[in-house]
């Protein structure tokens, strides 16, 4: 009986929610700035959408009780994709048509890619809080694609850059265990090395799981004359192939992914585990901003923040910003602004890098310090 | 040590550790003519065993030798009276029909062993503590070998020697080689064929255990899907040397260890399956029985 009461009430709130958006849109101010906020909102990947919405929402009221963006009202239109990458180009053909100065979504990898075709065309940016895949920024295809999640290779970049910059080595040996995961990482930080002047990829090669010896393998980066092993693959073949390096005496550093930042790799490897690096996501729990837009979350909707939410909470910061500080909702203006100006927010400072990154997200290096990961100081 | 002595160092020792499980697997099937699916899993259960022994003796404040000793000694007994209670259960009672109904008898013992080892300890990786004290003696020789590493080579010498001499000069032994060649015959002539199988199983089922103990103590990680793993290569290995032959075992181990680790080691470790693979279809091909294998001549 309650659960069909609270039913009906949805509906009834459903149906008003759409009687005032048809009063909001044909009195539309034209002073206002109205945001796209598109993804799945509905069916089985819902709660991934869901969340954004929510941030998104949070974030322009809090404009909007400060005197808006440039003076003017930000009012949100929120579309549903399903993330179906059909769905997606009506959805964007609707937000274009409703005249939104930017989009945030969509959700899906594939959504959002056959949805940016329509936004490029538009030139309208589209600032998603979710879609990884490598080729939405790197295919130099959409330049007015941004993101505040990092995209999946960004752990080998970051484990490129760490051992360069921060190891200062130049002989690398790259390891996977022939998954997808593993390889796909692997073949990302060959190809990173490879980019880069006096670093080698000495080696490249997978090791079969579960296989009961890798000394073979382990010869072979001791004869390479490999400084350090950037592995891609999980914690048990890694915690293997540190044992047997340290038993052999080889003092090789190990550099690894998320798939071996997991307390059973220090528990099994013991000793060997000491001083392995691996990358993971930043842990933002603890920042203020988010602890604050989490909080905002549960005063306004009375759960927890879902998936994203604070992914999709920094990119709606960081499109209001751009407007705010280019002074204009056009296209070549906000997106520079994008580019150019750094905006706080849960997933700390960021700003977005040519190919539409954002600089800052993503990925910390970890280290086994004394038995425990630490994340490295930025 | 130059990088080739290197890669045949590692074949050796892959070899032996395949070796070490691949005695117990011909042996099995020299007598019953059984592929032993659930070989590998008593292998699991040895290791397992001994982690908790010798976790056990560790808070009694025993010393290394003592722990090694005892906890290798109670864990191989155990695996023993394992191995003796699944052919009682599983196969003997089917010993009489289609060999198809003891295969499949086998798999199903395999996935009871691994589910109940799942459920009873845990499906998560656990450090296998190394038990084998570090020889001193050991740095004193010009390759670098780890103490497991010697232990493994030494064990599978051992074991080799200690079956070949068991089965060609001990009464027991005869009884197993009659009972092989024809159960109602050797009956006939007064052999127990009962307590020769029961005898078989207990012999491969300890040497399955000492080779969890040891190759564990190598690896230093366990859970309870090693077995599994273990048990194809392994199986493989006693092919390739002709299953049924006790030397074949290792000949066929070592040839598939030395195949793997200088195919790792001079190509790319990406193909060392396939290398093993390729190596088991050439023999068969060749020689069908294995490399040491003999003819079966059809029993009318």
């Amino acid at each position: 009986m309650k659960r069909k009461i609270s039913r009906k009430l949805l509906l009834a709130l459903l149906v008003l929610a759409g009687v005032a958006l048809i009063f909001a849109g044909c009195a539309r101010d034209e002073q206002e700035i109205a945001i796209g906020v598109a993804g799945a909102h509905s069916g089985d990947l819902a709660s991934y959408g869901i969340p954004s919405v929510n941030a998104a929402q949070l974030v322009v009221d809090m404009w909007n009780e400060n005197g808006g963006v440039m003076g003017r009202q930000v009012r949100l239109i929120v579309e549903d994709d399903v993330c179906q990458p059909e769905v997606a180009v009506n959805t964007a053909a609707k937000l274009v048509g409703d005249g939104v100065v930017g989009v945030i979504g969509h959700i899906c990898s594939g959504a959002t890619r056959a949805a940016l075709g329509t936004y490029v065309d538009s030139e309208i940016p589209v600032i998603s809080p979710s879609s990884t895949s490598p080729s939405l920024t790197q295919d130099g295809q959409h330049p007015n694609f941004f993101r505040t999640i990092a995209s999946d290779d960004a752990q080998a970049r970051l484990q490129v850059d760490f051992v360069i910059n921060e190891l200062g080595l130049s002989r690398v040996a790259v390891l996977h265990d022939q998954g997808d995961y593993g390889r796909g990482l692997a073949e990302f930080a060959r190809d990173f090395i490879n980019e880069e002047s006096g670093i080698d990829v000495v080696m490249f090669d997978g090791v079969t799981p579960g296989a009961v010896d890798y000394s073979a393998v382990i010869n072979r980066v001791a004869q390479s004359n490999a400084e350090v092993v950037i592995y891609g693959g999980y914690h048990p073949e890694a915690s293997r192939l540190v044992g047997q390096m340290r038993d052999r005496g080889m003092e090789t550093l190990f550099v690894s992914g998320d798939g071996v930042m997991d307390d059973t790799f220090i528990r099994v490897a013991g000793a060997a585990a000491e001083g392995v690096y691996a990358t993971s996501p930043m842990d933002t729990s603890t920042n203020p901003v988010a602890v604050n837009a989490a909080e905002r979350h549960r005063a306004r909707y009375g759960d927890e923040p879902g998936a994203f939410f604070l992914n999709a909470y920094a990119a709606t910061q960081a499109l209001l910003n751009a407007i705010n500080v280019a002074e204009s909702t056009a296209y070549a203006d906000v997106t520079a602004a994008l580019r150019n100006s750094t905006v706080e927010t849960p997933l700390g400072p960021i700003s977005f890098d040519e190919r539409g990154d954002a600089t800052g997200v993503g990925f910390s290096m970890y280290q086994v310090q004394n038995g425990s990961y630490v994340e490295l100081g930025n | 040590m130059n990088y080739f002595t290197e890669v045949v160092l590692s074949g050796l020792t892959r070899g032996s550790i395949y070796a070490l499980i691949a005695l117990g697997y011909t042996m099995v099937y020299g007598i019953i003519e059984l592929i032993n699916f659930a070989h590998g899993e008593i292998y699991m259960i040895g290791a397992f065993t001994a982690l908790i022994l010798a976790s056990v003796l560790t808070i009694f404040g025993f010393n290394t030798i003592a722990i090694l000793f005892l906890a290798s000694i109670i864990a191989i007994v155990y695996s023993a009276m394992y191995g003796y209670t699944m052919e009682k259960v599983a196969y003997k009672p089917i010993r009489n029909s289609q060999r198809l109904s003891a295969l499949i008898s086998a798999i199903g013992m395999s996935m009871f062993l691994q589910n109940y080892v799942r459920i009873a300890q845990t499906s998560d990786f656990l450090p296998f503590p190394r038990i084998i004290p570090r020889f001193p003696w050991l740095s004193a020789l010009p390759i670098s070998m780890s103490s497991a590493q010697f232990m493994i080579f030494a064990s599978t010498a051992v074991v080799m020697v200690l079956l070949t001499f068991l089965i060609k000069f001990t009464k027991i032994g005869k009884s197993m080689r009659a009972a092989s060649q024809d159960k109602v015959m050797a009956k006939l002539l007064g052999v127990n064929v009962n307590k020769v199988i029961s005898v078989t199983f207990i012999i491969g089922s300890a040497t399955a255990a000492l080779g969890g103990i040891l190759i564990s103590s190598y690896t230093g990680q366990i859970n309870f899907y090693i077995g599994f793993l273990a048990g194809i290569k392994a199986f493989v290995a006693a092919v390739l040397g002709g299953i049924g032959s006790i030397p074949g075992a290792v000949l066929g181990s070592f040839v598939l260890g030395l195949t793997e680790s200088l195919g790792a080691g001079y190509i790319s470790s990406d193909y060392e399956d396939v290398f093993a693979f390729i190596i088991l279809a050439v023999i068969l091909i060749v020689k069908p029985a294995g490399i040491l294998g003999k003819g079966q001549i059809e029993k009318v």
